[in-house]
C-alpha cells in the first residue's frame, strides 16, 4: 500500500482514539482532507522542483510504534548539550519520556503538546495559537491531522528563561522503519526571552521519516533564539516545517546546522506582524555522500520599519545536493524595510550540486533589499599559503571551509552549543583541529 | 643546506626556469635580483612546492634530500619557509588560530605533542614584540584588510614563529615604507643564526642595505647570469639591468 493510502486509512482509527477537544478535532478533520486532496508534493510543484520525496516515501513506515524501549540517559547523553543546565523535553519514538525530561510549570509552561491539546486549562492558548501561523500546505496538514505530541512552551510576559530548552525527538529503530510527526507550539510573551535547541536523532540505521511542525509566536519585544541541530544518521530524513509569527519589536533568530541525514527539507517561514521587527535566518550546511539538504525560506514583511537577515553557507562534497530557495516578500505597507539575503556555496568536486534561487517580491517603494548567491571552489592560492606553513592538505582544506562558514557561528549565543557545533564541523571535515581558540 | 642543480621548471607548459644552479650553505645570506619576469618568484614558489609548477629537469636538494616530490607542507616541516610577495587574505581565520594550527601540525609531523596553550601564547607574544606587532592585530582575520606593510610584517612574524632553516623572502621590501622596512629587516637579522640561511629575492638594492648578503645573483630569462658579492647589488642599483642583458646577449 502506498504511504498516502496507509496514512488515510490509519487516520480513521487514530481519530477515534485521541483525546482532544472538538476545537482541535475539527482542525484535524479539515487537515486530513487537505492532505487527501493534495497528497505528497512532487517535483511538479514549483517549491519542490529540486527535491523529490520519492525515495523516502517508498519505505513501509510504522506510524504508531507500540514496542517498548529501554533507553537510558547514557544512551542519549551524547546528543544533548549536557554540560549546561537546561530544560529538556525528550521524546522516544514519538512518545514523551518523563524520566529523561526536565520540564516545569513554575511560572511558565515547558511541557507537552498532548497535555495542552487535551486539558481544559490550556484551551484558551490553544484556541488563540494552535495551527494559527502554520500554513495549510499538504505536509503541514498531514502533521496537523496526525500529530498529538511534541513540546508545548508557553512563557508569560516579562520573563527571562535562564536555562535553554532542549527539545529532542529520538527514534530507537525498534521498528524496521518509522514515521514520526512531532508538533511543537511555542508562545513567548511580551518582553520575554527564550533560547531553544531542537534536534531529531535516530539511534540506529533503520529508516526514519520525520515530518515535524513547529509554530512559534513571539509577542511584543520578545526575543527568541532557536537552534536546529541536524546531524542525523544516514537513513534518517527530515521535513522540518517551522512557522514564526512575530509581533512589534520582537527579535527572532533561527540557526540551522545541517550536517547529517539522508534528505533534509527545511521550510522556514517568518511572518512579521508589527513594526520594527527583526528576523534572522542563518544556516551552515556541510554534506557529502548522496545527502540532500533543501532550505526553503520565506520572510513576509507586512508592516513598516522591519528588518530581516538571511545568511546561509553550504559546502557540498561527493554526490551531495543542496537547494536554497529564499523568498522575501515586501508588502505595500512595509515601507523602510531592510531585507538582506546571502547564500554562499562551495562545491568540493564536479559531482556535487547546488541549486540556489533567491526570490524577491517587492510591492513597497522605499525599501532596502539585497540578495546575493555565490558558488565557488576552494581558493588554490589560499591552500598553498596554508600548506607552505606546514598545515597538511586535509587540514588546510578544513580550515578554509571552517573560515568560510565561520560568520554564521558568531551569532550563536550559547557558548557550549557553539563549541559543540565546532566539534561537529571538525568531525564532518574529518580533522582533529580545535577551531575555537 | 640547499643545492639546486640545472633546474628547469614550467607552468601551464610555459618554461620559466631554464637551468638554475645555486648552492646555499648554513649561515649564508643570498640575494637574488633581476628584472621583472626573469623568474625570481617562480624560483621561490618551486622551492616551496607550489603544485602548479612543474619541475621538468634538474633537482632541488635540501639537507641532502631531493624535495621535488614532497608536498608543500612536508617541505615546511623540513624547515623551508617562503615569505610571500602577495600574502593571501583569509577571512575567518585569525592570525593566532592560524599560527597555532601551523605550529601544532608541524610538531605533529615531528611526532611531538601539541604545544601547551600558555607556552604558545608566550611564544606568540614574544615574537609579536620582535616585529613590533600590536596584540590586537593577532585576533584579526589573517591578512584581511592589512596594509602592505602589515602583511609583510606578518610574514616575518610567521617566520619568527616557525624558525625555519631556510627562509626565502620574496619581494618582502615591496610596499614597505622606510619604517616598516627597518622593522622587517631588523626582525630578519635577529633571527639569523649560524645554522640557518636566508635567500632574499628583490628587485631593488634598498633592502640589502639592511640585510647584507654574502652573495648576490642576477637572474635573467630563467638563468643565473651573474654572481658576486654585495658590491654587485650596488652596481645594479647604479647601472640598472640593461648592461647585464647586453652582456648576456653579446
Amino acid at each position: 500500500m502506498e504511504l498516502k493510502e496507509k496514512l488515510l486509512s490509519s487516520f480513521l482509527v487514530f481519530e477515534n482514539k485521541i483525546d482532544v477537544g472538538s476545537y482541535v478535532q475539527d482542525i484535524k478533520s479539515e487537515a486530513i482532507k487537505t492532505f487527501k486532496d493534495n497528497g505528497f508534493p512532487t517535483k511538479k510543484d514549483e517549491d519542490w522542483k529540486y527535491t523529490s520525496l520519492n525515495k523516502v516515501l517508498k519505505e513501509d513506515y510504522t506510524l504508531f510504534s507500540k514496542k517498548e524501549h529501554n533507553i537510558e540517559y547514557s544512551d542519549i547523553k551524547r546528543y544533548l548539550i549536557y554540560d549546561i543546565d537546561s530544560y529538556k523535553i525528550i521524546f522516544i519514538d514519538g512518545k514523551y519520556s518523563s524520566h529523561l525530561s526536565e520540564t516545569t510549570h513554575d511560572g511558565m509552561d515547558i511541557c507537552l503538546t498532548s497535555a495542552a491539546l487535551s486539558k481544559p486549562k490550556y484551551r484558551l492558548v490553544i484556541e488563540n495559537y494552535y495551527n494559527k501561523v502554520a500554513t495549510k500546505d499538504s505536509l503541514t496538514s498531514l502533521n496537523t491531522a496526525f500529530s498529538n505530541e511534541g513540546a508545548y512552551i508557553h512563557i508569560p510576559k516579562n520573563k527571562l528563561v535562564e536555562k535553554p530548552i532542549q527539545i529532542i525527538h529520538f527514534s530507537t529503530g525498534n521498528e524496521a522503519a518509522s514515521m514520526l510527526q512531532p508538533r511543537n507550539l511555542i508562545v513567548v510573551g511580551e518582553n520575554s526571552h527564550v533560547q531553544i535547541i531542537e534536534r531529531h536523532q535516530s539511534l540506529t540505521e533503520n529508516p526514519v521519516l520525520t515530518n515535524s511542525v513547529t509554530e512559534i509566536f513571539a509577542n511584543k519585544r520578545a526575543i527568541v533564539d532557536y537552534y536546529k541541530v541536524q546531524n542525523d544518521k544516514q537513513n534518517a530524513s527530515l521535513i522540518d516545517n517551522t512557522f514564526i509569527n512575530q509581533r512589534q519589536e520582537s527579535v527572532c533568530s533561527v540557526h540551522t546546522f545541517s550536517f547529517g541525514g539522508k534528505l533534509t527539507r527545511n521550510n522556514l517561514k517568518f511572518f512579521q506582524k508589527g513594526e520594527r521587527i527583526n528576523s534572522v535566518l542563518k544556516g551552515i550546511t556541510i554534506v557529502g555522500d548522496k545527502q540532500h539538504v533543501d532550505h526553503n525560506t520565506l520572510v513576509k514583511h507586512i508592516e513598516p520599519n522591519c528588518e530581516s537577515h538571511q545568511d546561509y553557507k553550504g559546502i557540498f562534497g561527493d554526490n551531495a545536493i543542496g537547494v536554497f530557495n529564499g523568498k522575501v516578500v515586501v508588502e505595500k505597507e512595509a515601507q523602510k524595510t531592510n531585507a538582506f539575503q546571502a547564500n554562499n556555496n562551495i562545491l568540493l568536486n564536479d559531482n556535487a550540486t547546488i541549486n540556489t534561487k533567491p526570490q524577491l517580491e517587492i510591492f513597497a517603494d522605499d525599501v532596502k533589499c539585497s540578495h546575493g548567491c555565490t558558488i565557488g571552489q576552494l581558493d588554490e592560492s589560499a591552500m598553498f599559503y596554508l600548506r607552505s606553513r606546514g598545515i597538511p592538505k586535509k587540514e588546510a582544506k578544513a580550515l578554509l571551509m571552517y573560515a568560510f562558514a565561520n560568520n554564521v557561528l558568531e551569532s550563536v549565543k550559547i557558548p557550549e552549543l557553539k563549541h559543540r557545533i565546532n566539534r561537529l564541523i571538525a568531525g564532518k571535515l574529518s580533522v582533529d583541529i580545535g577551531f575555537d581558540l | 643546506m640547499l643545492k639546486i642543480n640545472n633546474l628547469h621548471a614550467s607552468v601551464e607548459d610555459k618554461t620559466i626556469l631554464k637551468g638554475i644552479n645555486l648552492e646555499v650553505k648554513a649561515g649564508e645570506v643570498h640575494a637574488i635580483m633581476g628584472p621583472n619576469g626573469s623568474g625570481k618568484s617562480t624560483l621561490a614558489s618551486v622551492i616551496a612546492g607550489k603544485e602548479e609548477y612543474e619541475v621538468d629537469k634538474g633537482s632541488i636538494i635540501f639537507e641532502g634530500q631531493d624535495v621535488d616530490e614532497l608536498a608543500a607542507e612536508d617541505r615546511a616541516h623540513k624547515g623551508i619557509f617562503l615569505s610571500f610577495q602577495y600574502p593571501v587574505e583569509i577571512p575567518g581565520v585569525s592570525v593566532t588560530n592560524f599560527m597555532k594550527t601551523a605550529i601544532n601540525e608541524t610538531r605533529k609531523a615531528k611526532g611531538l605533542k601539541d604545544m601547551p596553550a600558555n607556552e604558545m601564547l608566550k611564544l606568540i607574544r614574544d615574537k609579536a614584540e620582535l616585529l613590533e606587532i600590536d596584540r590586537k592585530f593577532l585576533s584579526r582575520s589573517l591578512n584581511q584588510g592589512f596594509s602592505g606593510g602589515e602583511k609583510k610584517r606578518n610574514e616575518i612574524f610567521q617566520m619568527a614563529m616557525l624558525e625555519p632553516k631556510l627562509a626565502i623572502l620574496d619581494e618582502t621590501d615591496s610596499g614597505l615604507d622606510i619604517d616598516a622596512l627597518r622593522i622587517v629587516a631588523n626582525g630578519v637579522n635577529k633571527l639569523k643564526r649560524k645554522d640557518n640561511a636566508v635567500v632574499v629575492i628583490t628587485h631593488y638594492q634598498r633592502l640589502l642595505d639592511y640585510i647584507v648578503p654574502d652573495f648576490v645573483h642576477v637572474l635573467h630569462n630563467g638563468k643565473i647570469v651573474k654572481s658576486g658579492t654585495a658590491a654587485l647589488a650596488h652596481e645594479l642599483e647604479e647601472k640598472g639591468y640593461d648592461w647585464i642583458k647586453e652582456e648576456v646577449n653579446a
